[in-house]
């Protein structure tokens, strides 16, 4: 979706303001948030692509003044009710009110290492052949999509370059939306600084991104 | 205009206070009904704020600087490379290590969201998950560079990876010149989370005095 989090080459946020000795976390929340969501993701269900389209998914207004675990916490929430796991007024009351929906698997205090070391690849086995090869130049595709997807908008249209063939990977643009694994090919795609922003420019510089086939066309 | 700024900070404190509330009663419902367990909530948040962080990926560097043989390990296939000095896992499933060279610089963003390679640099600062390190790092990147107070030579290349899929970068800085014969622990003290991410480049001999 062409969304508030497609921020690549957009004007007017300022300057990069790092923050000395910055703590992992600014607050107490932020570590509960941040946890939660982890954690919920077994019970939940849902995969990483639908998290990241629960996050984005929502008025640019809303998404660029919320904090970063803020917006975690907005799509934990709503993927929760979504799934009928909790209601609005078990929410507001702060309590569970009835009791809970049979759920597959919780996360488990002695599994917490071992799930975070195997962590979710994303290749998978394919018996398809690569459409693209290193050196082919291509365009991605201009598309507009009303639900997630991985391609910005700033390369769209644009010709560049396979740099690399990296495999076969579950395909987000259907992984998101309940449409299953579908994996693609993924490559990466290197376009020169002067194909995506003229004359503007700076001299020297490139920029990649991981693309997978059917973002591409032969150009 | 302080009044303004007054108004601004005391909204902000109240609009953080009711997330606070909104994620404590949310959590509470959860822990009832038996979906999360307070102990496994605690793992994770001290997983990420006490063992997983950037002196996982120092140490890799300072491998790589050390023994050719584990650079050359590094550069071909990271992922296992990186899991030879124990770190693999969420949000590092797919590692490729990038080589800064005098003519090459190579700088990491995710504009989309806030991918990061978890296992070498742990849960991402504040201004990586930004909207201007995130809009302006593919179109003006000598002007972030600027803003980290690093300016290359105007004849060097600068490459920026988006990590648009689930394949995380990790830069592999140049190796400070006068550390020669330097053990990897010594090394590894000069290496900066941002040195790592393209955006700063590690301390020197003389800085880390």
């Amino acid at each position: 979706m062409n969304g508030a989090q497609d921020m690549g080459g957009k004007h007017g946020f300022g300057p990069v303001e790092p923050e000395p000795n910055e703590p992992v976390f600014h607050s107490e929340w932020e570590k509960r948030a941040f946890a939660l969501t982890l954690a919920m993701g077994m019970p939940g269900g849902w995969n990483i692509d639908m998290g990241r389209f629960a996050r984005e998914n929502r008025p640019p207004a809303e998404y660029l003044s919320m904090s970063y675990y803020q917006i975690w916490f907005a799509a934990l929430e709503s993927m929760i009710r979504e799934r009928g796991l909790v209601s609005d007024d078990e929410i507001a009351a702060g309590h569970s009110l009835r009791p809970p929906k049979p759920v597959k698997r919780v996360l488990a205090p002695d599994d917490v290492a071992k799930t975070l070391h195997r962590g979710g690849p994303t290749e998978r086995e394919t018996n398809t052949q690569a459409a693209f090869k290193a050196g082919d130049r291509v365009r991605a595709k201009n598309i507009q999509p009303l639900t997630h997807t991985r391609l910005p908008a700033y390369v769209r249209g644009h010709i560049g370059t396979v740099e690399r063939v990296i495999g076969c990977h579950v395909f987000p643009d259907s992984n998101a939306i309940g449409g299953g694994e579908n994996p693609q090919w993924l490559y990466t795609v290197r376009f020169d600084g002067r194909e995506l922003w003229g004359a503007d420019a700076q001299p020297g510089t490139s920029v990649s991104v991981d693309a997978w086939e059917p973002y591409m066309e032969k150009a | 205009m302080p009044g303004h700024d007054h108004d601004h900070h005391h909204h902000e404190h109240s609009e953080l206070s009711e997330t606070q509330l909104r994620v404590r009663a949310l959590e509470t419902v959860l822990i009832e009904k038996g979906y999360v367990d307070p102990a496994a909530l605690d793992l994770l948040i001290e997983t990420y704020e006490k063992k997983v962080g950037p002196r996982n990926g120092a140490r890799v560097v300072a491998r790589a600087w050390a023994d050719p043989a584990y650079r050359a390990r590094l550069l071909k296939d990271a992922t296992p490379a990186i899991a030879e000095v124990g770190y693999a896992g969420r949000q590092g499933e797919h590692i490729v290590a990038l080589e800064n060279t005098p003519k090459l610089h190579n700088m990491v963003v995710c504009t989309l969201c806030s991918c990061y390679p978890w296992p070498v640099l742990g849960l991402p600062p504040v201004w990586y998950k930004s909207a201007p390190y995130r809009s302006r790092a593919v179109a003006d990147p000598r002007g972030v560079l600027a803003d980290f107070g690093v300016t290359l030579p105007v004849d060097t290349e600068i490459r920026i990876w988006d990590s648009t899929a689930e394949i995380r970068y990790l830069v592999l800085p140049m190796r400070p010149p006068g550390t020669d014969g330097w053990s990897e622990d010594r090394l590894a003290d000069l290496v900066t989370r941002d040195s790592m991410i393209g955006t700063g480049l590690p301390k020197t001999p003389e800085s880390s005095k």
